[in-house]
């Protein structure tokens, strides 16, 4: 089984900041807007290479989302910045009027999503994002799983014309994906062959569904692992291909499992291939302070949840 | 550029049509779309310095949002009229696969609207962007916004209104339609919002009052002193004193036409009393 190390942890908003420092420098219809949270969001280098095209909005949001579609009209390719609470929730009518049913080309970036934002609590810890960014109508939803992952997808987000939630998180975690890598929209990605079980993950879970992999690997079950960054539009292909070989799956990842990644699979597995899943994903539950290690195993998003979904799964077979 | 005779011609026109689409389909908004009739035809006909041909972009042009985007009739009227699509499409209005949905949207792509507009209160934060866009784009043609009275009651319309005069956004001249009317009674009745004028200009705006918000003279020497006034690095707002339902006696001075159809005798009178000048669609 191939297995994946790393050397070194880095956040993934900071991966969303060099891509958007790289795009600043080869793409002149790029502009950044901030509600206020800079540092949070990795934009300095950014703002320092191109303070003309750099908007600090303030605490405006709604505001926010706004003027982003607003300079789309003249060519501009506007990314917002703030927490994924922020660039949700809070602005949903926003989104939904003046961005995705107007057809803008607007990249929603959204950090400290999920449980992981940590100690500031559940009014900042958005669970339900993804639910309610893939319901809009011609929205992309991406959430990588690294820091060269977050940074390619920042940079390829660019290139497609429409609008675009990309989220990522707070916390330092591995890195253990290629720095030279091409991101392509929509396109789940194998990183273990195996033939007793498919995990399907997103975003942090990813590095924690490799790590169950090994552990599975010893107790002698084959898992498949593949990366879903883009939960929509969903890579059918690659879920339906490896559950014709596994028979079984389980999604995994840091969002309610109402709305989240796991729902869209088990609707392409309904509609295709019923099969036995199973979620790692929160249940229906709001957060709460804690660090962010402590947050992923009281409430099942880590590689231990992972390999008991797995011995579940598998005796539904 | 039309004289005042032809400008008062196509807005008795204008008022045809919008009265013509609701009672077709009983349904829209009449009150609020004949106030800002003559406000319409002024800035399309004789204000906006504006290309033919209709492009998303709007590079070297003024560009307009419509904010309150229930008053489409009258947007419709207009844009058809200015020659962005056939008159004869007003006919679709509202019907099922029309581009002149209920409330205007690109999402079908009717030309000259560039956001969609219905759900109250974005319309002013998109208006900046645009002018923002044109200044990164060394592009000296102005931005223009129409809004409710009503509707500066949504919260984001100030997050807007204090951006705008923190960051000298001097080429946007958002106009709002003060007629003192929304659907549950007079502005004054649901949410009294005091003095419009003092607060923009304590948010940092320059405020160009418009008294005779009907009369096309006015409106056009109002948006000219408003035009005049930008590039000195503040917002300007035009305070637009209009009447809902203006030109059909019995829609006057009342929010109760807001979003009411005629019926077919009503529709009578107010054709009578506004005699086709241009040809009815």
């Amino acid at each position: 089984m191939k297995t994946y190390t790393y050397t070194e942890k880095k956040d993934t908003r900071s991966g969303f900041g060099a891509g958007l420092a790289e795009l600043g420098r080869t793409n002149p219809n790029v502009v950044a807007l901030c509600a206020d949270l800079i540092g949070s969001l990795k934009m300095n280098e950014f703002i320092e290479e191109n303070p003309d095209r750099f908007f600090q909005i303030g605490i405006a949001e709604a505001n926010m989302m706004g003027i982003a579609a607003g300079l789309t009209i003249g060519g501009k390719i506007p990314f917002t910045g703030t927490f994924a609470n922020f660039s949700t929730g809070r602005v949903y009518d926003q989104i939904r009027q003046s961005i995705a049913y107007s057809g803008k080309n607007v990249k929603i970036c959204a950090s400290h999503a999920g449980l992981t934002l940590g100690e500031d609590g559940a009014t900042h810890q958005i669970l339900e994002d993804i639910g309610l960014m893939k319901m809009l109508p011609g929205m992309i939803v991406i959430n990588p799983c690294d820091y060269n992952q977050t940074k390619a997808a920042t940079i390829a987000i660019a290139d497609y014309d429409g609008p675009v939630y990309l989220r990522f998180g707070r916390p330092s975690v591995p890195i253990f994906t290629p720095a030279d890598q091409k991101f392509e929209i929509g396109k789940a990605i194998k990183f273990t062959e195996g033939t007793d079980v498919t995990i399907v993950a997103t975003g942090h879970l990813v590095w924690e569904a490799l790590e169950a992999s090994k552990v599975l690997n010893e107790a002698g079950i084959s898992a498949e692992v593949i990366n879903i960054h883009t939960i929509k539009p969903l890579d059918d292909k690659a879920i339906l291909d490896s559950v014709a070989k596994t028979g079984c799956i389980v999604t995994a990842e840091e969002h309610n499992h109402l709305g989240g990644l796991g729902e869209s699979v088990a609707r392409v597995l309904a509609q295709h291939n019923p099969t036995p899943q199973e979620f790692v994903a929160t249940n229906d539950t709001f957060g709460e302070s804690g660090t962010p290690a402590q947050l992923m195993d009281k409430y099942g998003l880590n590689s231990d949840a992972i390999v008991k979904a797995v011995n579940n799964v598998i005796k539904r077979k | 550029m039309p004289n005042i005779k032809e400008l008062e011609d196509l807005t008795t026109q204008v008022r045809r049509d919008i009265i013509r689409m609701v009672h077709k389909v009983n349904s829209g908004h009449p009150g609020g779309s004949l106030g800002c009739a003559e406000f319409f035809v002024s800035l399309y006909q004789d204000i906006m310095d504006r290309n033919e041909s209709f492009d998303m972009d709007g590079i070297n042009e003024d560009l307009f949002f419509l904010s309150n985007g229930h008053i489409s009739p009258v947007y419709y009227s207009v844009l058809a009229r200015s020659g962005y699509f056939p008159v004869e499409e007003l006919n679709t209005f509202r019907l099922i696969n029309t581009r002149l949905q209920g409330h205007p949207t690109t999402h079908e792509g009717l030309p000259g609207i560039r956001i969609a507009s219905g759900s109250l209160g974005q319309g002013m934060s998109v208006a900046i962007g645009a002018a923002q866009a044109k200044k990164l784009n060394n592009d000296d043609k102005l931005v223009y916004s129409l809004h409710g009275d009503g509707e500066l009651q949504e919260g984001q319309n100030w997050e807007a209104i204090m951006y705008a005069s923190g960051k000298n956004v001097d080429n946007l001249i958002s106009t709002i339609d003060l007629n003192q009317q929304q659907i549950d009674g007079s502005t004054d009745d649901v949410l009294p919002m005091g003095s419009l004028k003092a607060k923009f200009e304590a948010f940092g705006w320059t405020v160009v009052d418009i008294e005779k918000g009907n009369d096309i003279t006015s409106i056009i020497d109002g948006l000219k002193e408003a035009k005049s006034l930008t590039g000195k690095g503040k917002p300007v707002c035009v305070l637009l004193h209009t009447v809902m339902g203006n030109g059909i006696d019995f829609m006057m001075h009342t929010h109760a036409w807001h979003g009411k159809a005629p019926n077919d005798e009503q529709l009578a009178t107010g054709l009578a009393q506004n005699p086709e000048t241009l040809g009815d669609y």
